[in-house]
């Protein structure tokens, strides 16, 4: 009885606290300073169109990397604690193939989904999307194809290897701005290039390809720990 | 004014569908619905504007999230007998 009038008392405390929040709450009519920094200068000091990009890349890139570092553990606690029962799974019967159809469509859609993946995180400096986005693509596609072919396996050292080598990556390139240009994730050691081309913006678009990918693998392998 | 009107709707699918998430007894349908609360929400942060985070919420919240949460359920429930 207890228990449950403290947790309606503190439900009550919170719808309160969020209800003031709402009631009080009127649009921003201007920008604050930070933002219209962001806003007036980002397209011209970086070249990056989005302007989203520009600030989780490099204005605050230092987060976006402990946001990628969070995901990493996330995924090594998960390969952690499912990391048991491998050698009972041999005795087991197979799990039922799937059938004619499912596996055809997954033979025309995965390459689509793999396409979409890249385009979203190569292209994230210009269009919406990013390294984030176009990650959970490449491993929403891994998820199509675990969940349609119920015997396949990743290349371990393959996943292994990709995701190790783009972290790594990811760091190199913070050095490299520390060493040639304004500070840790600067994308300026690069030609900035003509603005709104693929190949420009500096290093924001190399620093995407390597969190896409280190995303994409992780979540990949979240999944594929989870499913056996 | 269609603006509002159109994410009060949405929101109230959010709520709704978290709502049942929480309400409903089957495992498998509330994790189904929770992600369907994230769906609204991706298409909340579209009409609003967000299309960087609306993409993650997709891709995430109501993709990947709701597979491990079957996947979860899977590993956690006694399988059918054949």
């Amino acid at each position: 009885m207890i228990k449950r009038a403290t947790i309606l008392l503190t439900l009550l405390l919170l719808g309160f606290i969020f209800l003031r929040a709402v009631v009080e709450y009127t649009p921003p009519a201007d920008l604050n300073a930070l933002s219209r920094h962001y806003v007036a200068f980002g397209p011209h000091e970086l070249g990056a169109a989005n302007i989203v990009t520009a600030v989780l890349v490099t204005y605050r890139g230092l987060d976006t990397l402990g946001e990628v570092a969070v995901l990493f553990i996330s995924a090594a606690g998960v390969g952690l604690l499912l990391r048991r029962k491998v050698a009972k799974r041999e005795e087991k019967i197979p799990p039922r193939a799937s059938s004619e159809l499912v596996g055809t469509a997954i033979q025309f859609l995965l390459p689509l989904i793999f396409v979409l993946g890249v385009y979203i995180f190569a292209n994230g400096h210009l269009t919406p999307g990013g390294g984030f986005q176009g990650g959970a693509v490449l491993a929403s596609g891994i998820m199509l194809l675990l969940l349609a072919d119920p015997g396949a396996r990743l290349n371990h050292t393959i996943v292994h290897w990709l995701e190790s080598s783009s972290g790594f990556g990811y760091v190199v390139v913070g050095v490299l701005g520390l060493a040639f240009a304004g500070g840790f994730l600067d994308n300026r050691f690069l030609d900035l290039g003509t603005f709104g081309e693929l190949f420009s913006a500096g290093a924001m678009p190399i620093i995407y390809v390597f969190i896409g990918l280190k995303v994409g693998t992780e979540l990949s392998a979240v999944l594929e720990r989870m499913k056996d | 004014m269609i603006l509002l009107l159109i994410s009060s709707v949405l929101c109230a699918g959010i709520i709704v569908s978290a709502l049942l998430a929480v309400f409903l007894g089957n495992t498998v349908s509330a994790a189904i619905s929770a992600g369907m609360a994230s769906l609204f929400a991706a298409i909340t942060y579209v009409v609003l504007a967000a299309p960087d985070v609306a993409m993650t919420e997709a891709a995430i919240g109501s993709g990947l999230t709701t597979v491990i949460f079957l996947y979860a359920i899977r590993r956690t429930t006694e399988p059918p007998e054949e």
